[in-house]
Formats: C-alpha cells, sequence, structure tokens
C-alpha cells in the first residue's frame, strides 16, 4: 500500500485518482500508525516552503518521517513542493529543510535577454533523462510533464540529479538517491506519462 | 522549452455542458464526463470548467458533480463558478481541482483573492474577467454571467488583482463570445503589458490563426477556446476536437 502524506497541503484527490486510475492501491492518512506500515511514501505539496514545513510541524509528523526515510528507508516520492521540502532550505522562506538530499531550493532568475521567461515556469515541458533509474521504466521519449513552479531545486550531489528539463537553462527535474526521490513538476496531472512515472514508483522502484 | 497552453473552456449549466454565443442561448453539448473523457485521450494541456449558473442561482459549486469530473481528469484543472469562501477553495483543492477562478467574489470580496493566495499559493488562484465594450469603445468588466454591471475598468481591475495575489487572469470578452470571428486581442494587448501574472485570453477563437495572434500579438500566455474546440463546420455540429501537439508546436514555438 502507497500512503501519501496528508498534511494538509497538496491536492491530494488527483493522486489518489491517477493511482487508482493505473491499478495501485493508495490511501492518504496523517496517521502515525498507517504512515508506519506503508510500503512506500509520497510527499505532496504546492504552495509555499514554509508554509509546507510549519503544516508538516504542526502534523507533528516529522520525526516519524525522518525515521522512515532515513532509518527504515522506505521509498519516498516528493512532488513539486514535496520535493523542494525535502532539500535543506529554500529561498522562498526561512524554514529548515527535511534535508533528506544535500541540496536546496533556489528561485528561478533570468537576465535581461531572457525577460520574455514567465515566473512561475507554468506549462508542459519534457524531461532529458541523466541516469537510469526504475522511475523511467518504459517512458517514452518525448514524454511530457505539467509544471508550476517558481523554485526549483539544486542538487550538490550531482548522482542524484535524474533528469534536467529546460526553462531558460538545465535545472534539476528529478532527483533520487537511495530511497529518497523527487519529482518537480506534477505527475498527477501529466496524462499518461504521469500515469507511467507513478506506475514506475508502486512498481518498479524496489 | 515550453509553449503557450491552449485551454478548452466548458460551460458547465445543471449537470450538462453547454456553450454560449456572447454569453446567450446556450448549446447543449452533452455530459460532462464523456466530453472529459475524449479530452484525456486528446491530452490536452490543461480544462477550465466554468459553472455558469452557480452565482446566479447564488449556490455553491456542485462538489459532487465536480468530485466525478476530476476523477477522470488527468490533465490540470481550472474551476470556476460560486466560489464565496476559503471553505469552497479548500474543498475544490482536496477533490483535485488545482486552479481557483474567482469572478464575482474577486469584485465583491477582492480580500477572498489574497486568502486564497495565502491559503493555497498564487499560482493556484486565477481571477476572471469577463469584459464587454460599451458604446463609446470603453471596456467595463461585467460579473452575474454578463447581466451585472460592475463599472470596473479592466485593466485597473488586473493591477489591483495582481496585486492582491492573483497568479494567473482570464480574460473572456463577451462580445467575442462564441462568435469564433477572433480574439479581441487590443483588450488582451491592454492587459497583459500591465500586469507581470500569465493572462489566459478567451472568447473568439475560431481557427489556430487566432490562438496565435492572441499569443503572439496579444501578449497571452494561454490561449482558451470554447466554440472551436466542440463545434464543426459552419452548421456548428458537435464535434470534440483538439490540435495534434505537432500542429501546437508549429504555430506556438
Amino acid at each position: 500500500m502507497i500512503v501519501i502524506v496528508d498534511y494538509g497541503v497538496g491536492n491530494l484527490g488527483s493522486i489518489i485518482n491517477m493511482l487508482k486510475k493505473v491499478g495501485v492501491k493508495a490511501v492518504a492518512s496523517s496517521k502515525p500508525d498507517v504512515l508506519q506500515q506503508a510500503e512506500k511514501l509520497i510527499l505532496p505539496g504546492i504552495g509555499a516552503f514554509d508554509a509546507g514545513m510549519n503544516k508538516l510541524n504542526e502534523c507533528g509528523l516529522v520525526p516519524l518521517l525522518n525515521y522512515l526515510a532515513l532509518e527504515k528507508k522506505v521509498p519516498f516520492l516528493g512532488l513539486c513542493l514535496g520535493l523542494q521540502l525535502m532539500t535543506k532550505k529554500s529561498e522562498e522562506g526561512r524554514a529548515q529543510g527535511l534535508g533528506w538530499l544535500d541540496a536546496e531550493t533556489v528561485r528561478f532568475k533570468f537576465g535581461a535577454e531572457q525577460t520574455h521567461l514567465k515566473v512561475p515556469h507554468m506549462g508542459w515541458n519534457t524531461i532529458d533523462v541523466c541516469r537510469p533509474h526504475p522511475l523511467f521504466t518504459d517512458l517514452e521519449s518525448l514524454s511530457r510533464f505539467y509544471f508550476v513552479h517558481s523554485y526549483y531545486v539544486q542538487s550538490h550531489d550531482s548522482e542524484a540529479v535524474l533528469a534536467e528539463t529546460d526553462y531558460g537553462f538545465r535545472f534539476h527535474s528529478i532527483l533520487g538517491k537511495g530511497n529518497i526521490m523527487g519529482a518537480q513538476f506534477h505527475p498527477e496531472k501529466s496524462h499518461k506519462y504521469g500515469m507511467r512515472l507513478l506506475k514506475n514508483f508502486a512498481e518498479a522502484v524496489k | 522549452m515550453i509553449r503557450p497552453r491552449v485551454i478548452p473552456v466548458l460551460l458547465l449549466q445543471n449537470r450538462g455542458l453547454v456553450k454560449t454565443i456572447k454569453f446567450k442561448d446556450p448549446t447543449y453539448l452533452g455530459d460532462p464526463i464523456n466530453i472529459v473523457r475524449i479530452f484525456n485521450d486528446k491530452e490536452v494541456d490543461e480544462l477550465i470548467f466554468l459553472d455558469i449558473t452557480a452565482t446566479a442561482q447564488n449556490r455553491s459549486p456542485s462538489f459532487v458533480l465536480l468530485k466525478d469530473i476530476t476523477s477522470e481528469c488527468f490533465m490540470p484543472l481550472g474551476y470556476g463558478g460560486g466560489i464565496r469562501s476559503i471553505d469552497d477553495v479548500r474543498r475544490l483543492m482536496g477533490i483535485g481541482i488545482e486552479k481557483v477562478i474567482l469572478n464575482a467574489s474577486a469584485v465583491e470580496n477582492p480580500t477572498l483573492v489574497r486568502s486564497a493566495a495565502d491559503y493555497v499559493g498564487s499560482s493556484s488562484v486565477v481571477v476572471s474577467m469577463d469584459v464587454k465594450k460599451g458604446l463609446q469603445g470603453k471596456y467595463e468588466i461585467l460579473t452575474r454571467n454578463g447581466k451585472n454591471r460592475t463599472g470596473l475598468d479592466p485593466v485597473k481591475h488586473a493591477v489591483e488583482m495582481e496585486k492582491m495575489g492573483a497568479g494567473e487572469l482570464f480574460v473572456n470578452s463577451v462580445d467575442r463570445d462564441g462568435t469564433m470571428q477572433g480574439y479581441d486581442v487590443d483588450l488582451i494587448k491592454s492587459i497583459s503589458s500591465a500586469v507581470s501574472i500569465p493572462i489566459v485570453a478567451c472568447g473568439g477563437a475560431g481557427k489556430l490563426q487566432d490562438l496565435e495572434d492572441v499569443i503572439k500579438l496579444g501578449g497571452a500566455s494561454a490561449a482558451a477556446a470554447g466554440s472551436l474546440f466542440v463545434f464543426q463546420g459552419p452548421l456548428r455540429g458537435i464535434l470534440i476536437s483538439y490540435p495534434a501537439q505537432d500542429d501546437l508546436k508549429r504555430i506556438l514555438p
């Protein structure tokens, strides 16, 4: 069973809908006993970094999530803000991130010659796979994903960069190290491409 | 790289989908779930649902119907109609709608825009405005299905809404709605040049060239359309369609 961490942030409904569509059992929960039993976990999220961290702290879930991610090593997938929360910190706020990935979250900045590029980066974009990973099993080469974000993650560990995306420059769009992984885009809103990625997390990632 | 988005707009009336002309004469198109399934197969960029009777009937969004719709939607989804409180916003997010579209409530209670943006983040908050050109050529925002004149100037309202935290503006021309005669590019241009948030243009699209024009000449970040994607031919036969990815890439690089 996949458990989606319900800490009051993010469109859990869409993630459950899509997992159901690809035949994967999932529930959303904030109950420690349900989270404990998860075979895999998804950390969703939309909105601001500090608001997300505050909600996680208010729910009192951080010590348990740290244990599940770092000691029990349950496969953990962060989506959008969920991925950003897995980094050490963000330029968007002052809160300390979960720090599961050796990475930080920074804001898109463009030079004078790139004023046509709006922030947020909103719409469909492609990914360039940097290294093989079970998440990419049978993923079509021209897969497109829906992005909406003003900040992106920057990994200090080049081996954790699984995919990059071009928006004025190449930024890290999927990170993964051991059992911790995350995507900057919204697979739950990315048609069959997102379905494949979520199915891969459910079935191919061990 | 990213290309501008092309968004079908679907109008809900009671439990069915309709298409209007100048906000009047709704033509029944069919069942929303069936039509969503077709748009899924066509891999649309995004979908927008507007419940055109919610505010007029002074009622909340039809959450049960919307939940049925979202369970079939595997693309980004915006919803507008009858959203009056943060609780409405929370419930819509919970069932899988990621963009809430505020129209009358953004005029009548602008602080809702601010509190919604604080709650779900600006990129999930869209302010929509229905704009009509008056006899002297002056634009004015209408609400409640085009029945209520607000006296508001769209450019001023756009600037105000950006300040309140709106992440996107949906600008619909009442005069062009359903006419398929092309967007009001001047209107879109006047707004896109006054704000830095993305503009979704709506009203008047009749061919692919119109989408290109409103993006390149009007400065819109996305082109939305109703009739173009639901009608076929001069007799307006009902046929759900959407341009192929290759065509979109070609006209909207």
